[in-house]
């Protein structure tokens, strides 16, 4: 319904935009010179005249058409009903938009409903109409006024500039307010958790057991909510998969960069971005039935004792994961690199190697330490291979052959399934997620200041 | 001839084609183009470096074509030519910069000293030592002025302790001339410096390592009058105890600051001669046209 009316105002501002072009060509007497602006600056002029106001109007519209309509017809309904209080009106309220949906109500309707659904029916169907006309009549309105404007003097690129220019400020917005969204979210249910559960037991807490218990009769169910295993479960897993990723990836990126013949590179690179395009949830079987039964076999031959879901798997797979990450990246900043650095360090009787370490590292260490950051952002937030290799047991150890779990793993089992939203089982995971988000901003800041202090600006 | 040379041409693409940066000299006939006579005396007395038919190639494209040349002891010796001439490219041959770049190949005998710098036997690093390059852009390192001076003897372990380190690096910015002005903040980045000093401390990285030959390509190209006659100033007091070979863009340049001018045209070395003679009384036509504004 709403679609077709869209999709009509697109065509009449796809229609708008010949318009103004034609129209400009007529105004200028086919002298595109003595215009302002080039023709398709008017024909978009005109265009975004027709669709823009028309598109503020119909938003608005259909954002209040449903509260203004029930509004009438709760005014229009018997005193007896009209009169409940707020919650219970609510409530018809409800039964009769399902009546009018034609869904199942709560109980039989009488006939007071059934007068008050058909006055609905009518309302919306006058209401409806009503915006059709509103937003063609509007479209069209537009149209002539920018018809009417047009002359080889209008600044046309000068206002649609403007406008594209508010729109692309407006987009760049909705990722900041999303982000602001998200963060205040979390730290309302989290607020809500700390109620429930003091916040020195969530940070230094040994325990974490979230099973509460429903009902009054209920055992077996502690509830603890000690966040420390998790963290270090986190900080076991991602410290693995770095010491695999970071000397793994960087020299590789080396290699590639410095080494590798243009044929191979460009056959090896692509190849390793491959690595990063694979799911996780295959790198987390791949790790759960080929790396942990073999970490097993080779623990126990050794004599050592190895659970079946270790750290160690998991770090060792979400480590090769990571290797593109920091190898492409890294690569890509070494590139970066002058090659009037190479030249003087060459120049001067510097080796390969000694060129490497004092000239171009340095010089692109923030690239390198910029790819590295994200590598852990990566492990700190990866699930799926530590929810299939490293198991759920929130064991605080430090010992990689033993299962441990981490964050994300909890919040995700903390809520799947049947939720209620009001037990501290369920707000632990907004609680979580808001010391991963302040522990992942602490490592930001961390990195930005060693950058800082450390790097070595060419030109 | 010029079916000949088109086959030869094309024989020689294919090779390279096939084998990418190495072809065995005898695989490939070599041929000549249309290559010019050098006018003038190409030997010197006291010869730092012999350079003897050098060819090079980019991927079978000839850049340079039987150059002859000697480069005296404590000369300095001008390139000149319109761009595109090979004098830069003959430049890099002398401290071997030309191995960095993929596909290109140097045929034909350079000697420093006694050495045949192309011998599998030469170690590029130890040549690199000898023979310092200043390049058209001053590049000086991403490092404090005292560590860009340092780079160089500190690879080559010239020196012992701090001290010591200290007092080479204030004796290669005195000797660049750039010690006053830089004295109090060794500590800075040097690519804090102006243009002029910029290239300046390129040149002190290079005498740090005290090499024998120093090579200037276009070093004043991107710098103004003023720092421009400083560097010309230096490379006078530099001729005392090193051989300079520079290339450059400026006759004026080139007479006021060289012994000898070498010039070049499309590959070929068409006149050598004592700076004085080539700019009064060129002997080749081309010489005399390039060098009386006619072209280039």
């Amino acid at each position: 319904m709403f679609i077709y009316l869209f999709l009509s105002l697109l065509l009449l501002s796809a229609g708008a935009y010949h318009l103004g072009r034609k129209r400009a060509f007529v105004v200028a007497n086919g002298h595109i010179r003595k215009l302002h602006s080039l023709p398709s600056f008017y024909g978009s002029y005109t265009a975004l005249w027709c669709f823009l106001p028309a598109l503020i109007v119909f938003g608005l519209w259909i954002t209040f058409q449903q509260g203004f309509i029930i509004d009438l017809v709760v005014a229009g309904m018997p005193p007896e009903l009209r009169n409940l209080p707020p919650d219970q009106l609510n409530l018809v309220v409800n039964d009769l938009k399902n009546l009018v949906g034609g869904n199942f109500v709560s109980s039989a309707p009488n006939p007071a409903m059934l007068a008050a659904a058909d006055h609905y029916r009518h309302l919306r169907t006058v209401g409806n109409a009503a915006l059709w006309v509103t937003v063609l009549s509007l479209a069209i309105l537009g149209v002539v006024h920018a018809w009417r404007a047009i002359s080889p003097t209008l600044r046309a690129r000068n206002r649609v500039e403007r406008v594209v220019n508010v729109f692309l400020i407006a987009s760049s917005t909705i990722a900041i307010f999303t982000t602001l969204g998200i963060v205040l979210s979390v730290v309302f249910e989290s607020i809500l958790f700390f109620q429930k559960v003091p916040i020195s037991e969530f940070l230094f807490g040994l325990q974490w057991s979230p099973q509460t218990a429903l009902r009054a009769d209920q055992t077996g169910s502690s509830g603890a909510f000690g966040s420390v295993p998790l963290f270090a479960g986190t900080l076991l897993i991602s410290g693995i998969a770095m010491v695999i990723a970071v000397p793994i990836g960087l020299m590789s990126a080396l290699f590639l960069s410095e080494y590798a013949t243009p044929k191979f590179r460009a056959v090896a690179k692509p190849a390793l971005e491959v690595l990063a395009g694979i799911p996780t949830v295959v790198y987390g079987f791949f790790a759960a039935l080929t790396v942990a039964p073999l970490i097993r076999e080779i623990g126990t031959s050794m004599g050592l004792h190895v659970a079946s879901e270790s750290a160690l798997a998991a770090g060792l797979v979400m480590g090769i994961m990571i290797i593109p990450f920091v190898s492409s990246l890294s690569d890509d900043v070494i590139n970066a690199v002058p090659q009037s650095m190479r030249d003087g360090s060459y120049a001067l009787g510097a080796t390969k190697s000694e060129t490497i370490k004092r000239v171009l590292l340095p010089a692109a260490l923030p690239g390198i330490v910029g790819s590295i950051l994200l590598a852990v952002s990566r492990a700190i937030g990866e699930t799926m291979i530590v929810v299939m290799a490293a198991g759920l047991s929130a064991n605080l150890t430090a010992n990689p052959l033993e299962a441990v779990t981490t964050v994300t793993v909890q919040i995700v089992t903390l809520l799947t399934g049947d939720q209620e939203f009001d037990s501290p089982k369920t707000l632990a995971a907004f609680a979580l997620g808001l010391m991963l988000f302040i522990v992942t901003l602490i490592l930001n800041i961390i990195a930005l200041q060693v950058v800082r202090k450390y790097r070595e600006q060419y030109e | 001839m010029s079916t000949t040379i088109i086959e030869a041409k094309a024989n020689l693409d294919n090779a390279l084609n096939a084998e990418g940066r190495q072809i065995p000299l005898s695989s490939v006939q070599i041929t000549d183009y249309d290559h010019r006579q050098t006018v003038g005396k190409i030997t010197v007395d006291n010869p730092k470096m012999i350079c003897r038919d050098v060819n090079v190639y980019y991927t079978g494209k000839q850049a340079l074509k039987h150059v002859s040349i000697d480069i005296g002891a404590n000369e300095v010796i001008a390139f000149i030519g319109p761009s595109g001439c090979g004098k830069s490219t003959f430049l890099r041959c002398l401290n071997r910069m030309n191995d960095t770049i993929p596909f290109c190949q140097v045929i034909g005998e350079i000697k420093l000293d006694q050495d045949d710098i192309y011998d599998k036997s030469i170690d590029v690093v130890q040549l690199r030592a000898r023979v310092g390059m200043v390049f058209q852009k001053p590049n000086p390192f991403p490092k404090s002025i005292y560590e860009n001076v340092a780079y160089g003897p500190r690879i080559h372990g010239m020196v012992d302790g701090k001290a010591e380190m200290d007092e080479l690096v204030r004796a290669s910015l005195e000797r660049a001339g750039l010690l006053k002005e830089v004295e109090n903040r060794l500590s800075e980045p040097g690519t804090s410096l102006s243009g002029g000093q910029q290239q300046r401390l390129c040149i002190a990285r290079a005498i740090a390592v005290n090499p024998e030959v120093i090579l200037m390509d276009e070093p004043c190209s991107a710098l103004d009058p003023i720092a421009t006659a400083k560097i010309e100033e230096l490379i006078d007091e530099l001729r005392e105890n090193y051989t300079i070979v520079i290339v450059t863009h400026s006759m004026q340049q080139a007479a006021r600051v060289s012994q000898r001018t070498a010039y070049f045209h499309l590959g070929d070395l068409i006149e050598i001669g004592e700076t004085d003679q080539i700019f009064t009384n060129p002997k080749h036509k081309l010489t005399e046209d390039y060098i009386t504004g006619r072209f280039g």
